[in-house]
């Protein structure tokens, strides 16, 4: 016969407040709420150029986030970056969305970000991103600077 | 001569005794695995060493997430506040709670708390053959004294390493937000755009899951085989403690370069 004892309240005491750090661990400090369980689709968008994009980056629309990157692989066939973005599914974007691989703040991390275009048509999972820009990459910014101020100044 | 083909000789003992050992413990793991129906169904065997394992080391593993909160915080305030990125201290604290010092800190404390006392209290029954006369009497020490103890222990780790971070970050929230000054929206909000549950909550509960198991086995085994002596029983728990630190670093380096390479 099983019968209540003080030792259990202090265990259900115990077990009440790991279970309450770990729901704050969830709530509080992770964003259990985001899209961890939401329904995704995913579309593809090829890149000249990722830079330092990185797997799971945030994908956002007007700052919003509304997605994460799920796997960025190169493509031999059009010698290109492809990134698979998973997008929550209660974002429809148009076919003609632009996608774009932006930076946080100057040193921040890269993210993509999308830029809704203006066709009826909707992106539907599997689809293709085809209007891309892609990472800024700052060699080729000075290198472009220079070559500019080259091509205006005056030959001697 | 004599000295180096003796020094030779004891390297090899020691070899060969830790490979016995290490055997001798994966048998016994297995044992207490098959063992382990009986103190399910008694399970009120189980929610005493939970007391004793989990209730009793509520308070030093609360007191030290405190402090090793309000540290963090500190550190990470005067090094974030030089690149004018203060706001991120909180990102700074709970990150490297989550994944590393709240599991690894609360199972090195819970090895040196419950862990060697676990190993006192086995080694004590066996050097006063408490577990001898259980055999005798036809109950199987391993089913009654031992798996009890281990999954009291491999139960109280993960709620004991969450509370742990949970305390940390309510630490580091206390210096950083009430006493320096850090905007508390920015502290929260930061936070909770850079910890995600799937990845980083999750990924410290694996890790303080499997420390649970390893620090409860070494503990309940170091007890079992000890030298049933009390030279025996204090060399026990010294080992108990240094060989789950050892066990606990190890494997958080192996575990870490699993979940967070990317």
């Amino acid at each position: 016969m099983m019968s209540r004892t003080a030792l259990d309240l202090w265990v259900g005491l115990f077990v009440a407040i790991g279970f309450a750090a770990l729901v704050f661990l969830a709530m509080k400090v992770g964003n259990f709420s985001g899209l961890d369980g939401a329904e995704t689709y995913r579309v593809e968008a090829p890149f000249d150029n990722i830079g330092g994009l990185k797997v799971r980056a945030p994908v956002k629309s007007s700052g919003v986030l509304v997605g994460r990157v799920a796997a960025i692989r190169f493509d031999t066939a059009i010698y290109r970056a492809v990134v698979e973005l998973e997008i929550d599914r209660r974002y429809a974007f148009p076919s003609d969305t632009t996608a774009s691989i932006l930076t946080s703040g100057l040193l921040g991390e890269q993210y993509v970000g999308l830029e809704a275009g203006a066709d009826v048509e909707m992106l539907e999972n599997g689809d293709r991103v085809l209007i891309t820009q892609s990472a800024v990459v700052l060699e080729k910014l000075i290198g472009q600077f220079m070559f500019d101020r080259a091509a205006d100044t005056p030959a001697q | 001569m004599n000295a180096i083909a003796s020094a030779l000789r004891r390297i090899g003992a020691m070899t060969i005794d830790g490979i016995w050992r290490l055997g001798f413990a994966t048998r016994f793991l297995l044992a207490v695995l098959m063992n382990s129906g009986q103190s399910l169904r008694r399970i009120h065997l189980t929610i005493r060493e939970l007391y004793f394992s989990g209730v009793l080391s509520l308070l030093i593993i609360t007191v030290s997430g405190l402090f090793v909160g309000l540290v963090l915080g500190l550190q990470g305030y005067d090094i974030l506040q030089r690149y004018g990125s203060a706001d991120a201290v909180g990102v700074m604290v709970a990150l490297s709670l989550l994944r590393e010092l709240g599991p690894v800190i609360a199972a090195l404390l819970f090895a040196s708390r419950a862990g060697s006392a676990i190993t006192a209290e086995i080694g004590l029954m066996k050097t006063t053959e408490q577990l001898k006369a259980m055999d005798m009497m036809a109950v199987n020490p391993i089913a009654r004294v031992v798996a009890p103890r281990f999954w009291g222990g491999v139960l109280s780790m993960p709620l004991l390493a969450a509370l742990f971070s949970a305390m940390g970050i309510f630490g580091g929230w206390l210096i950083t937000v009430v006493v320096i000054g850090v905007d508390d929206g920015a502290f929260w909000s930061q936070m909770q755009a850079a910890v995600e549950f799937r990845y980083d909550v999750v990924n410290g509960v694996i890790k303080s899951a499997v420390f649970g198991t390893v620090v409860s086995l070494i503990a309940v085994f170091e007890g079992y085989d000890c030298q049933p002596t009390a030279e025996g029983v204090s060399r026990a728990i010294t080992r108990t403690v240094v060989t789950s630190a050892l066990a606990i670093l190890a494997l958080d380096f192996v575990l870490t370069s699993f979940m967070f390479r990317g």
